[in-house]
């Protein structure tokens, strides 16, 4: 009971706080003494610390975890407890108030009023406009989504390799199972950065010049500058995602219908094949009737000087970006491959057999016993290596890939000298990544976890 | 269906079946052997295109008509069971058989035949394959880094002596025993420290001082790694017994630094241990930097070794715990005397695992300016005298890391054989 009002007072005092620093400002800033200056910014988040503490207390009164329970005085209970609250604020104050003498003495200051100034440095690959003039907070932006655009392309490609590889491993074919075991042996005892450096320095330096380079796939050159495809130029997008967006409906009322037909009626319908040929007829159509067309922007050779070449149009993929997800999806392809093979192993022999005794095909087996039952083992372990090659990703700065690390903790740091800023952010951010994936993940968990009666 | 008995292969006409099949298949692999190895094409008359598939086909036919269920024929039997259950598993064995044919020749010409290990000079290597003379000339470099030649022998004591002082352990005998948790949770690594600080660091008893600067290489991966391998064990004891404890502010402070830790990467940590921590210290303070990664590792290693200890806390019975306090155990007792020692024992391969992924992690400190392998290898590539060299020294540096890592793994694989039949 203690525990629940302490913990509306908190909440109270947080709602207030949250109030009155949007209608007044903020009243905690002439509090802080001179040497804790550096704590001003970080008083914008007072309301998120009094709402979770008040979190805290909330849940400990739930608990009910009382002196009564613990068993034992009311000193073993709140002394330690105190010694460690204290040495963490101790430790936290001895850091604040150094970086604050230190700051001092050197004549910088604090604060993030740094990231609406000029970034004036240059990004070798952006997913979005971005050019010297912009500021340093639209830079942060634009490498955050470089650093997301490897981890997407790791994930999928990391999670097409380790499925086959994990299936591969159970395979009754010896000479498949075994040569899929050494490939999860090989790749998972390099350590990463010695693999981004090979496929960086070492194979992909070995591909050919752009003006030697033989078409690949008839249109794509891949050169030792990097991967050269065609672009896309639409007319008339929309539409065509409109129908795309028709057809993806239209295969979810087919597939209800089709669930209906069973449970109602035993019949079983192609779904498959009926959503397959819905997706694609209805884009074709658009072509044929509503005016959408898309031409090629085919890369072309261009001299630049006597020696120099590079091809001109097109969507060009740097080799960083290349070496870069190449390496993060093998390594980390062996890890899920790992985990998925030790949720296909962890089904019972018995749930097979039973499946396959109830006349049931291979392929209906592994899809409609097997696969549900094994994704509630691999899927918790599998999102923990997607997090892991997020992580990872941040390697991107020891091949100069204009990622998060790179960009902002290197180049941003090395132009305004804010180091205590600019590492927070970054750390920061990829702390809030995992922590938002994580609590994905636990909300997951719970809404697939065998309920038991 | 009738009409096509004769190609069907049972168990009647399995002579003539056995006979053309394995011919079939011995002509496939044949051709793909001559072809890679001795650039020979058997069936060049036919045109490119159908020729590239023709082994392919051959073998195919060849495969299923050797798949006779119950032949009678043990070795068959078992090559059908294990090659050839079906088309697909057909097909897969001979694209496997044709592919590792197919890149042996090049590998095998790079790596040994065609290449060069003597001379000293880049001139000595004419050949086209792998100049393996660069990596002989730049070996001590490789392990030891900018250490002066002439002193690389006390690096060698150095190890010799801390590894020996491991294996203490080995030879204890039932009365020392006790004492082994201690001698290696405290006393080995105070030993290992000094040894490793006066004997490599040097600046007494007449030996040089040799500035941490000038570490590197192998050696240096192993002096990090074994650092920050003894530190975060008991540093993830403490917070995996604070996880668990029924203190609230205890449990939200481990909670809190576990899930910080384990939610950043390395390389962020490593940039703040060099950029960040030294605005944290009082000024006249200087810390070196190979001290503040081995702090900086030590400290995020520590929030994955304590979620593999929880893990073994977790998964003791709750009957130990009463059962102790039913003894009149307190805490401290209860925890030393009772749950560790079992809970450790349950995580062994849990915590090898976390090691062996630390060691992975040591080429990371390259991105702070510290020069161990990696960082060894991206000065020698950038070496005037030495340019192209890349692919040698990458692939040095992994198969050393490769054996390595794979015995660790091989290890911890073992010892979770040993403990698996003890519950």
């Amino acid at each position: 009971m203690k525990f629940r009002i302490l913990a509306y007072l908190f909440f109270f005092v947080g709602t207030a706080d949250l109030f009155i620093k949007i209608f007044y400002g903020n009243i905690f800033s002439d509090l802080t003494e001179d040497y804790y200056e550096i704590a001003n910014p970080l008083l914008v988040f007072t309301p998120v610390l009094f709402f979770s503490i008040g979190g805290i207390f909330l849940k400990e009164s739930k608990v009910s975890l009382t002196l009564e329970n613990f068993g034992t005085s009311r000193i073993k209970y709140y002394s330690p407890q105190f010694i460690c609250l204290s040495v963490v604020v101790l430790i936290f104050l001895f850091f604040t108030f150094n970086a604050q003498m230190n700051m001092e003495n050197r004549g910088i200051d604090f604060g993030f009023d740094f990231l609406t100034q000029e970034a004036s440095f240059d990004m070798q690959f952006s997913l979005m406009d971005y050019d010297g003039q912009d500021p340093y907070w639209w830079a942060y932006v634009v490498a955050l989504l470089n650093t997301l655009l490897v981890a997407v392309l790791g994930i999928i490609f990391c999670t097409i390799i380790g499925v086959i590889v994990g299936i591969a491993r159970l395979s009754p074919n010896f000479l498949i199972r075994n040569s899929a075991a050494w490939y999860v042996e090989f790749f998972r005892n390099i350590p990463l950065l010695l693999q981004i450096f090979f496929w960086y320095y070492a194979a992909l330096r070995a591909l050919p010049l752009p003006q030697d380079a033989s078409p690949l796939f008839g249109v794509t050159y891949l050169t030792i500058k990097g991967y050269y495809m065609p672009a896309f130029i639409w007319n008339n997008l929309n539409i065509f995602l409109y129908s795309v967006l028709a057809a993806i409906i239209a295969i979810i009322f087919i597939r209800y219908y089709a669930t209906k037909l069973r449970d109602n009626e035993g019949k079983q319908i192609p779904v498959f094949y009926i959503s397959l040929i819905i997706l694609i007829i209805l884009p074709v159509l658009t072509f044929l009737a509503g005016g959408v067309s898309l031409n090629f922007e085919i890369p072309v050779l261009k001299q630049l000087s006597a020696t120099s070449f590079i091809y001109d149009g097109g969507v060009a993929v740097p080799p960083e970006l290349i070496a870069l997800t190449l390496a993060l999806s093998l390594y980390t392809a062996t890890f899920v491959a790992e985990c998925v093979r030790a949720g296909i192993q962890g089904i019972s022999k018995g749930q097979k057999e039973a499946a396959a005794s109830l006349g049931l095909t291979p392929n209906q087996v592994l899809k409609l016993v097997i696969m549900p039952q094994a994704l509630r083992i691999i899927i918790p372990p599998t999102t923990n290596q997607y997090l892991n090659l997020t992580k990872n990703s941040s390697l991107a700065a020891a091949i100069a890939y204009p990622d998060l690390v790179l960009v902002f903790a290197g180049t941003a740091l090395m132009q305004t000298g804010r180091a205590i800023e600019i590492v927070s952010i970054t750390m920061l951010t990829y702390l809030s990544i995992s922590l938002a994936i994580a609590a994905l993940m636990n909300w997951y968990n719970k809404l697939i976890e065998i309920k038991e009666k | 269906m009738n009409k096509f008995t004769f190609l069907r292969s049972d168990r009647s006409n399995i002579q003539l079946v056995l006979i053309t099949g394995t011919f079939l298949i011995t002509i496939s692999i044949l051709d793909v052997f001559l072809n890679s190895f001795f650039r020979l094409n058997l069936i060049s008359f036919l045109p490119s295109k159908v020729s590239f598939l023709t082994p392919f086909i051959i073998g195919m036919i060849g495969l299923n008509l050797i798949r006779i269920e119950y032949s009678g024929n043990k070795f068959l039997d078992i090559l059908n069971k294990n090659i050839n259950t079906s088309n697909f598993n057909a097909a897969l064995t001979l694209l496997i058989i044709f592919l590792i044919f197919k890149a042996i020749p090049p590998s095998l010409s790079w790596m040994i035949l065609d290449a060069n290990i003597s001379g000293d000079t880049k001139e000595a290597c004419t050949g086209t394959g792998a100049c393996w003379t660069y990596i002989k000339v730049w070996f001590r470099r490789f392990m030891y880094g900018m250490y002066p030649n002439e002193q690389h022998w006390r690096i060698n004591t150095a190890f010799l002596l801390v590894i020996g002082l491991g294996t203490f352990g080995l030879f204890a005998t039932e009365k020392m025993k006790k004492f082994l948790a201690l001698y290696y949770v405290v006393i080995y690594p105070i030993i290992a420290f000094l040894i490793i600080y006066y004997l490599i660091s040097g600046g007494y008893f007449g030996l040089e001082w040799i500035e941490t600067g000038a570490w590197g290489g192998l050696s240096l991966t192993f002096i990090v790694s074994f650092f920050c391998l003894i530190f975060c064990f008991p540093l993830g004891m403490i917070l995996a017994l604070g996880r668990r404890s029924n203190l609230p502010a205890v449990r939200y402070v481990s909670i809190g630094y576990i899930e910080f830790w384990r939610g950043v990467p390395l390389i962020t940590v490593l940039f703040m241990s060099s950029v960040m921590f030294p605005m944290f210290l009082p000024e006249d303070f200087f810390m070196d930097k190979l001290v503040r990664v081995i702090i900086a590792i030590t400290l995020f290693e520590g929030a994955y070794c304590a979620e593999v200890i929880r893990g073994g806390l977790q998964s003791l019975p709750r009957g130990q715990y009463d059962a102790a306090k039913s003894l009149g155990m307190g805490y401290w007792k209860m925890h030393i005397f009772v749950i560790l020692p079992q809970a450790l024992k349950l995580v062994i391969p849990g915590i090898c695992n976390t090691f062996l992924a630390l060691v992975k992690d040591t080429p990371l400190i390259f991105v702070v300016g510290l020069a161990e392998l990696a960082g060894m290898l991206a000065l020698a590539k950038t070496n005037p005298k030495w340019l192209g060299f890349a692919m040698e020294g990458y692939i040095f540096a992994a198969i050393i890391f490769w054996i390595i890592c794979y015995a660790m793994s091989k290890y911890s694989y073992n010892l979770e054989e040993k403990y698996k039949t003890d519950r």
